[in-house]
């Protein structure tokens, strides 16, 4: 954003000073305010459908971080820190994939084969076994595509 | 009840196929960036507007129904928000308004 902000000169027709900042629009404030929330809210619609309808851990983990993106660049980076911090996104790829090969290295230890569900040491009904298994599995996947997604675009934005 | 259903949901997608044939047609023919903004921005908000109301209509009185409103709402709200940010950022870049014919050429 640093950057950014070099390159572009103030254009002559622009009367009033605080309308040269690139963030400063009052529609797209209010607006990407009101939209991240319902974005967010159809990721984790989507992550939660995963299992019977179109959708996933990935697509809902490409929401989550369009609903952060979106502030990132109508807000600024700065701003938008606290809903994900910059130095946090690497981290949190990190254990979600932990989470995924956890989840298939203890099913392997237990006595089945890799994301075998039916060996994890719950004690749940074999059926909501396999389903919380799954659900289990996707968590890690949406971790992992949000931040990683989030990660790249902070890189892009030199962050 | 049937037939006015059928009759409201094909005014309904037939107006919503015009406008979004004049906004592509405007995206095509108008001579500026702010102008074609000004017709996707619009036009085809309308267009979809009407189709997707249309095929609300078409659903009756369910859940889809209620989805493909939720989707008119999302629509109604983002589509000239993100036009308003593209034609906000090409002024502020520097792109110059188109005046007419005569008058660029001062």
């Amino acid at each position: 954003m640093s950057a950014y902000r070099k390159e572009t000169t103030p254009p002559p027709y622009c009367i009033d000073e605080r309308m040269k900042i690139p963030t400063e629009s009052p529609v797209l404030h209010v607006a990407s305010r009101g939209i991240a929330p319902v974005i967010m809210l159809i990721g984790l619609y989507v992550f939660f459908h995963g299992h019977y309808s179109p959708g996933g851990g990935f697509q809902g983990g490409v929401l989550l971080a369009a609903g952060v993106l979106l502030l990132r660049m109508t807000l600024g980076v700065t701003q938008s820190q606290k809903l994900m911090p910059t130095t946090l996104t690497l981290k949190l790829s990190a254990v979600g994939a932990l989470i995924f090969a956890g989840t298939g290295l203890v099913a392997l230890l237990c006595g089945g084969n890799f994301l075998d569900y039916h060996f994890l040491p719950v004690w749940f009904e074999p059926v909501y076994l396999r389903y919380y298994g799954i659900l289990f599995i996707e968590v890690g996947v949406t971790i992992t595509v949000m931040t990683t997604l989030i990660a790249i675009y902070d890189d892009l934005l030199g962050c | 009840m049937s037939m006015l259903q059928n009759i409201v949901t094909i005014v309904l997608v037939i107006g919503g196929t015009f406008f979004m044939l004049v906004g592509s047609i405007g995206i095509n023919r108008l001579p500026d960036f702010y102008t074609r903004t000004h017709a996707s921005g619009k036009v085809d908000t309308l267009g979809i507007i009407m189709f997707l109301s249309g095929l609300a209509v078409h659903q009756g009185f369910s859940l889809n129904a209620a989805k493909l409103l939720l989707i008119i709402a999302f629509m109604a709200f983002t589509s000239p928000v993100a036009s308003h940010a593209l034609s906000r950022r090409a002024l502020l870049f520097g792109m110059k308004p188109w005046y007419g014919h005569g008058k660029d050429k001062s």
